[in-house]
């Protein structure tokens, strides 16, 4: 029998489990066919109050184990409370897999636990799978998203991070008898070394919701200037979509950090990705590659974002923009 | 104060050129400095203006070509240079490269304050060999800093920027922070600078000389292993092109004409 997959379940600040835990589950269902009897676990830190709500969600989602440590520390994050309980779960749960959302806090969190347990740590990967010899092959994209290499572990647990968006979530909720296990933790009086003072939210132009647009009209070098990222932002408020852009045009002060799609930015799986004045390095394109239609608008035929792109016109987006904008106004 | 900065020597991952076998082409590949490293670097030159008495040695492992780097560095102010350079050390993942990197710290510069790292490095992009290091020096750990906001010679506060905001963290000293892009303005060095370096030399370690067990580093050192590399394949789409505006613009309707 398999010792399970663990996934690390993330609550957020607002108290809510992070959707992408539940992608990984979808994802490690898929991988339990290929091992024998392999249990979906997770693995939660949280306060006292939210868990019994936690539970039909764990419950729905089909896990079949999941273990928690309540303890009113868990209120906000910091390394040095986290780091220690999760490495000790882990340790005790002793499972063959682990996986962790690639946020900002798996990120923190995932080197801890795999240096801890002196084991490998596959970082943001974008494809999962079981080899013929039972071992998990985790394949991400390195060298600016240019070459893609296949990683595996000769120690356990076999760790990787996948980044939120990814994976999908199952299509339909299930019911499962999920056992839940209590964990114990004795924190011996130990005061964290760091203090939150305060948090700032961004203010939702900060944020340029990314995750949850259904269209982004993204700008590259070929835009040029603040100027014609205003075109694009004119595109976007035209079609209800949002803005973003490649690393060059963050780089060059062009567009916020934010906005960044691509292996140093963000994942995004919109309905529509219209790439303008981008070249379409990989580095970019593996942040959008799922999107459902791409359509690409650039000064140059040989650009390699025509290769991945459904629909293109080649020109000047300065030249371009305005007339489409007018165009799709009149159609409304 | 006394500051460790970690920095890395990396391809430049824009400028990338393929083989005839879909391997890349390193001969001619430009080598840069790591780009959160420059920032990381800005927060150590903040603090030494700002905390009386501060020195900054300046970390890397790498080939022996990695020297050059960190003599550009030494020309910005820093006080000294240490570069870990031992084939044993060669394809170290990030848990054997942390392993290095805080055996090296802890058998050579134990009295350290602060670690300061990159958030990531644009040619691995994992950002774990900050945590993995301040995991085996027992460190508490601060990622994603964005800002310096105050600094004394037992804590540190600092601005961090996550997805959906800004923290704001005091840390006690010793720590290890993880720096991320800024818009701190990148110091140019002085002419003096450079002079002063020149008088300086990059000391070189090799794994004997930090006391590191050969089977620790490595790939030997290393739990995860390649097991296969290749370019990444491209979806498989037929672009259709426009001359007509009017034409392209109907493919911008998402609900993809059901209104119709």
């Amino acid at each position: 029998m398999s010792k399970g997959i663990l996934i690390y379940s993330e609550v957020t600040r607002e108290n809510y489990l992070h959707t992408v835990t539940f992608e990984l589950a979808n994802k490690a269902r898929e991988l339990a066919q290929k091992l024998s009897d392999c249990p979906i676990m997770a693995l939660v830190l949280v306060k006292p109050d939210l868990i019994d709500e936690f539970k039909e969600v764990f419950r729905v989602n089909g896990f079949d184990k999941v273990f928690y440590v309540a303890d009113e520390r868990f209120r906000t994050y910091t390394t040095d409370i986290f780091a220690p309980v999760a490495i000790k779960c882990v340790r005790d749960i002793d499972p063959e897999i682990m996986l962790i959302g690639a946020t900002n806090q798996g990120r923190d969190l995932a080197p801890r636990i795999s240096s801890a347990l002196h084991t490998g740590l596959t970082a943001d990967c974008t494809g999962l799978d079981i080899n013929e010899s039972g071992k998990l092959a985790a394949t991400r994209p390195t060298f600016g998203g240019q070459l893609m290499a296949t990683i595996l572990s000769k120690k356990f647990p076999q760790m990787a991070t996948v980044r939120p968006k990814v994976f999908k979530p199952m299509k339909e909720f299930v019911n499962v008898d999920t056992n839940f296990v209590r964990m114990g933790y004795d924190f011996c009086g130990y005061k964290s070394k760091i203090e939150v003072l305060e948090f700032t939210k961004k203010i939702t132009s900060e944020i340029n919701n990314l995750d949850c647009a259904e269209v982004i009209v993204a700008g590259g070098r070929g835009m040029q200037s603040a100027e014609g990222f205003k075109l694009l932002k004119e595109l976007a408020d035209t079609l209800g979509g949002v803005v973003g852009a490649s690393r060059l045009a963050v780089e060059m002060g062009l567009a916020d950090k934010n906005c960044q799609v691509g292996q140093t930015g963000k994942t995004v799986i919109p309905k529509l990705y219209i790439a303008c004045g981008i070249s379409g390095a990989l580095q970019h394109t593996v942040g959008m590659n799922n999107a459902e239609r791409v359509i690409a608008i650039n000064k140059d035929r040989n650009a390699p974002i025509f290769e991945i792109a459904d629909y293109g016109m080649v020109g000047d987006a300065f030249e371009i923009i305005p007339k489409l904008i007018q165009s799709i106004k009149q159609h409304t | 104060m006394k500051i460790v900065l970690c920095v890395k020597q990396v391809p430049d991952t824009s400028d990338i050129k393929w083989t005839e076998n879909n391997t890349i082409q390193r001969e001619g590949l430009e080598s840069i400095i790591n780009p959160c490293d420059v920032y990381a670097a800005e927060i150590a030159l903040t603090i030494k203006k700002e905390c009386p008495n501060t020195t900054v040695t300046v970390l890397s492992m790498g080939p022996n070509q990695a020297g050059k780097m960190l003599k550009k560095l030494l020309a910005l102010g820093f006080d000294e240079a240490v570069l870990l350079s031992d084939k044993k050390f060669a394809a170290s993942d990030t848990y054997a490269t942390g392993k290095t990197i805080s055996k090296a710290i802890a058998e050579k510069i134990p009295d350290f304050d602060l670690i300061i790292c990159g958030q990531y490095a644009i040619d691995g992009d994992t950002a774990q060999t900050g945590p993995s290091i301040a995991n085996f020096l027992n460190l508490p750990q601060i990622t994603y800093v964005k800002e310096l906001v105050e600094c004394d010679e037992n804590k540190l506060t600092l601005l961090r920027e996550l997805e959906e905001g800004f923290e704001k963290v005091q840390t006690k000293l010793p720590a290890l922070i993880c720096v991320t892009e800024n818009s701190y303005e990148p110091t140019r060095a002085t002419i003096g600078g450079v002079i002063e370096a020149t008088k300086k030399e990059v000391k070189i370690l090799n794994c004997n000389d930090i006391g590191l067990e050969p089977a620790c580093t490595g790939l030997k050192g290393s739990p995860t292993y390649v097991s296969k590399a290749f370019r990444a394949v491209k979806k498989e789409v037929q672009c259709e092109f426009f001359e007509n505006i009017e034409d392209f613009a109907k493919n911008f309707d998402i609900l993809g004409g059901e209104n119709e």
